[in-house]
């Protein structure tokens, strides 16, 4: 399969996780792990003095991750500035999720706000990954901008309810030239593939793995089915018939003789 | 002089500098960013930069998320 590669940099793995929502550390890292993927996303939060808690980072930092903080938390383009360089402070990384949410009951992304975000951005050298709306003409713009990727949402964060978008979609895919990695609203893996199949580059999954019975085992569904579903888009999907008729796949002559 | 460190009240000397409080909090020497006043302070800049009186410094580590 052709390799995913994003700022030049080349990826194996067309699987990215989120590490929200599990019930531990030690289980995020198994799932990270079972799922193979090479790019894991982070958060930040205000320390709390005196807290000797473990820190997560240990458990993400693996020698084949490439890790995505991200922006949560911000309203606009000047804090997300602000939180990227704390990003890449913490983490020594110049590579951002940027996600400006500023409405917490559906965490849908401002566009103006992340395309003014995403500018000034590259401008200062992060590798600026946007998380937004699934609009054919904003991820023009934000690509325009100097975005390395653009990642439309299937739905809403967090609803598992698939791609809802799907039809905006196929249309980034189809107009993009930097690649489209399908985030947010993923639930199941079969959602997973049939983005892959419509020739997605990536998508990032987070609560479809933590919130699932076991999120190992979840973790590998989700990576055989990115696999599935890339496989067969480099295969070439077969046309799908535009009536009820059936077209046989066997030869319909007789061999009974009667 | 009062500094707030998170938003939390917090004493410390007179023209202390970033790195002196990093070591009064015992912050861990990686995996945390700190700002002065909502401006970012790289490591390499603690020991150069002094906190005045009523300083909001915050300080960030990770945490999980998608």
């Amino acid at each position: 399969m052709e390799k995913l590669i994003i700022a030049g940099k080349e990826f194996n793995s067309r699987l990215f996780l989120g590490t929200g929502k599990f019930n531990s550390n030690e289980l995020m890292e198994q799932a990270i792990l079972a799922s193979e993927t090479e790019m894991v996303t982070v958060a930040m939060k205000r320390i709390e003095l005196g807290d000797k808690e473990d820190d997560m980072l240990k458990h993400i930092q693996h020698p084949n991750i490439q890790l995505l903080p991200n922006t949560s938390g911000v309203r606009d383009a000047e804090e997300a500035v602000f939180a990227a360089q704390m990003a890449r402070e913490a983490f020594g990384t110049n590579w951002l999720k940027l996600e400006i949410h500023p409405d917490p009951r559906y965490l849908l992304p401002d566009s103006v706000e992340t395309l003014k975000a995403t500018e000034k951005l590259v401008k200062m050298g992060f590798v600026v990954l946007p998380y937004c709306q699934a609009d054919p003409t904003l991820c023009r713009q934000l690509e325009e901008a100097g975005a390395a990727t653009v990642m439309p949402l299937a739905a809403p964060i967090g609803t598992n309810k698939g791609l809802q978008t799907k039809d905006f979609i196929r249309i980034i895919i189809e107009q993009a030239n930097v690649p489209v990695v399908v985030d947010a609203g993923i639930g199941a893996p079969s959602h997973a593939a049939e983005a892959m199949e419509m020739g997605a580059s990536a998508c990032l999954v987070n609560t479809a793995i933590a919130v699932a019975g076991n999120p190992v085992e979840m973790a590998k569904a989700f990576k055989e089915a990115v696999i599935a579903g890339r496989r067969a888009y480099e295969a070439g999907l077969g046309s799908v018939g535009h009536t009820f008729e059936a077209s046989a796949s066997s030869p319909l002559t007789a061999f009974l003789n009667k | 002089m009062k500094i707030y460190v998170n938003n939390k009240e917090t004493d410390v000397s007179e023209n202390m500098k970033v790195n002196e409080l990093a070591q009064q909090l015992q912050l861990p020497d990686k995996g945390i960013a700190l700002a002065v006043n909502n401006q970012m302070i790289p490591r390499t800049e603690w020991s150069n930069t002094t906190l005045k009186a009523e300083s909001h410094v915050i300080i960030i580590k990770a945490a999980c998320g998608g």
